[in-house]
């Protein structure tokens, strides 16, 4: 994974609650078996059919840090999502709301959710509006967005920020725990199911 | 570190529990301040859309899959639902289920491919097989991994990422969830069913109202509810943002898994049920957020927008935009209701709908078709409306079949189908239009959710039938007036 540090571009600014994952990227795009190169479908539907969505418009080009209304990344578990986005030249995602599953993938592959309060992700869409140049830092050291005079601290676990600080996989930290592992599974009831071998119906 | 045997202790001590405490506490492997907790998995349930990812990271690290024996896989996502023995003409589909059966070859998981007896969707197999039970942790990289939660595990979607984690250490690292509670009591009026429940239940709570909770499902209507009903309810607890939802188990959970082809036998039988028996809410444990549901009051209930939140009952009309105060909420609907095509103040029971769609892990199991079939017997379906009915295994379908429910379904005009996700999501060929409007038994509403520009209305087994019956939304209060 990615190692994030410390963030800075430009903002677009999406002015929409409950944006799903099947609007982040449609299914068709899910039956690649890569895990990059999905940048063709971000926002697929949302850019060939509306002309004013803010991807479309020219001053938006080249953001790096989207800024979303509440509950985002709802519905499916697609990690896709969080690839698309980062293939699509994203590095953080700004919400005052964040569905679980979704927040917990971005944390996997180094895409930065940060949560806001709604205040502050109006001022950010005001600011971007205004000013699409508006450059917007966001500083996981520091634990801080900034943009023009603005500072406005966040809230992260300290665990998952260390993680994304250094860039580490889970898998091996969890690797360093293999004793404990072993020492459970030891103590797993023997009648606990098994997929192997397949069993007859009876 | 904590295991089973300290269970007893557990339950001994002052501290009341919820069940969702209850059975993560049984699986912590390790817990250390500052860092999250490291879970047993018992179960690890795989498809092939969001696996080949993870298979390839073990294969770029060197890595094997730690417990192929807690390891299931089958086909679900792309598979068509006609020519089921056919190769998959989509080469792209094809390729992805190809890459499935080498991974599971490679890796010793066992495969449901297409046209083996166990294919299906995969939480519909897991019950099915007798591989959900009580008290186990179950993930898959699937968001209605919560429909196993029914059987009070502890179930929930994960992305590739942690499909790989667990696939190499048969643990993830997890925080502690919130709790809360959802208790519906009282009798479910005729024709209101668990879908009816679960809509009303977003819609009262919102997308976003169990974010970080895992839901416990109680009250006297969860309790007289059957082992279907209640993995309707809690599939879509994702649907209401929460982790996870689940359902204490019961002598209806016991006499389920009876005989199932993985539950236990003989004196293992008696242990489990002995155990199993031990998971519900202690007497004032504590949840963080309670919510309460009048089922008496409930009607059937049908969504008109692109959330599965967006929902009323269906003697409502459509919502009107003009009327919401909040600038941001009034942008969402008058979206929503521009993509449905749907004008304000229109009565819910008038709106038009082409396709009928009956499936999915959300009603796709033999109840579900037993309902609908009921109602469609000795009628037809309306001659504008196609009807697809797709079961959600290749057990239910032969059940299905026994029981002589696809002859109702074919003689009403409805197509019968083999089974896979289907039309809840359009991965394989069952698709809607643009601008196709369907009435359909899934889980999402999602715009394009189900093809390109499809409307989709999210209703219960038994609207469905009614509405492919009447060619518009449709109570099966209303067909009593229909025919005679």
């Amino acid at each position: 994974m990615d190692a994030f540090t410390t963030h800075t571009g430009t903002v677009a600014p999406l002015r929409r609650s409950n944006v799903d994952t099947d609007q982040i990227i449609p299914a068709v795009y899910l039956k690649r078996v890569t895990r990059s190169g999905f940048e063709d479908g971000l926002f697929e539907a949302w850019r060939t059919n509306e002309p004013d969505f803010v991807l479309n418009q020219p001053q938006y080009q080249g953001a790096s840090v989207l800024v979303a209304g509440p509950d985002f990344g709802t519905g499916s578990s697609r990690e896709h999502a969080v690839w698309a986005l980062m293939d699509g030249g994203f590095r953080a995602v700004i919400s005052s709301r964040f569905a679980d599953i979704f927040r917990n993938n971005s944390t996997k592959s180094g895409l930065l959710t940060v949560l806001l309060p709604q205040e502050e992700v109006e001022a950010l869409w005001a600011a971007s509006e205004s000013d699409p140049a508006t450059q917007v830092t966001v500083d996981l050291q520091a634990n801080e967005v900034r943009w023009d005079d603005r500072v406005v601290p966040f809230h992260i676990d300290e665990y998952t920020r260390w993680r994304l600080l250094e860039g580490l996989d889970d898998v091996g930290l969890t690797e360093r725990h293999l004793d404990d592992i072993e020492a459970y599974e030891a103590a797993r009831p023997a009648w606990k199911p098994r997929a192997l071998p397949a069993l007859p119906v009876a | 570190m904590r295991n089973q045997g300290d269970m007893l202790t557990e339950r001994d001590t002052a501290v009341p529990k919820t069940l969702a405490e209850k059975v993560y506490d049984a699986h912590v492997v390790r817990s250390t301040e500052g860092e999250p907790d490291l879970l047993y998995i018992d179960l690890h349930l795989v498809h092939e859309v969001t696996s080949p990812q993870a298979f390839d990271g073990l294969r770029a690290a060197g890595r094997r899959v730690r417990r192929p024996d807690l390891t299931m896989a089958t086909e679900d996502h792309n598979v068509p639902t006609l020519d089921i023995l056919a190769p998959i003409a989509d080469p792209v589909s094809r390729a992805q289920v190809d890459a499935l059966r080498r991974n599971a070859a490679e890796f010793g998981i066992r495969l449901a491919p297409m046209g083996d007896r166990d294919q299906g969707i995969v939480h519909v197999i897991g019950p099915q097989l007798g591989l959900t039970q009580p008290g186990m942790t179950i993930v898959c990289g699937d968001s209605h991994t919560s429909t196993h939660g029914a059987f009070g595990a502890l179930a929930f979607g994960i992305g590739t990422s942690e499909v790989e984690h667990v696939l190499a250490t048969q643990t993830l690292p997890q925080y502690r969830p919130k709790q809360m509670s959802v208790t519906v009591d009282g009798e479910l009026p005729p024709g209101v069913s668990a879908k009816d429940v679960i809509l009303a239940v977003i819609a009262q709570i919102g997308t976003g109202g169990g974010q970080g909770h895992v839901i416990e499902y109680r009250g006297s209507a969860i309790e007289a509810m059957s082992m279907e009903a209640r993995m309707t309810i809690c599939n879509m607890s994702i649907e209401a943002g929460a982790k996870a939802g689940l359902i204490a188990p019961d002598r209806t959970t016991f006499d389920f898994l009876r005989g199932k082809p993985h539950a236990p036998q003989g004196a293992d039988w008696d242990a489990a049920v002995e155990y199993w028996s031990t998971l519900r809410t202690d007497e004032g444990a504590v949840f963080d957020r309670e919510v309460v549901i009048d089922a008496a009051a409930l009607t059937p209930f049908v969504t008109w927008g692109t959330n599965p939140g967006q929902g009323l009952p269906i003697a409502e009309r459509v919502p009107d935009p003009a009327q919401i105060t909040d600038e941001n909420e009034r942008r969402d609907v008058e979206g929503a209701l521009a993509y449905m095509g749907l004008t304000p103040g229109t009565p819910l029971r008038e709106i038009a709908v082409d396709t009928v769609f009956l499936g999915s892990c959300t009603n796709g199991r033999i109840e579900d078709l037993r309902v609908a079939a009921e109602l469609l017997k000795g009628r037809r379906i309306d001659a504008n409306t196609r009807m697809l009915v797709v079961p959600g295994s290749v057990g239910v379908k032969a059940q299905a079949e026994a029981e002589g429910l696809d002859r109702v379904f074919v003689e009403a005009g409805a197509e019968w189908r083999g089974a896979g996700c289907s039309m809840c999501l359009g991965m394989n060929p069952d698709q809607l239009a643009p601008g196709e409007r369907s009435a359909s038994t899934s889980n999402r509403n999602f715009q394009g959710r189900q093809g390109k520009g499809g409307r989709t209305h999210l209703v219960s087994p038994a609207v469905a039938a009614a509405t492919a019956l009447t060619g518009h939304l449709a109570a099966p209060a209303d067909l009593t007036t229909v025919d005679a």
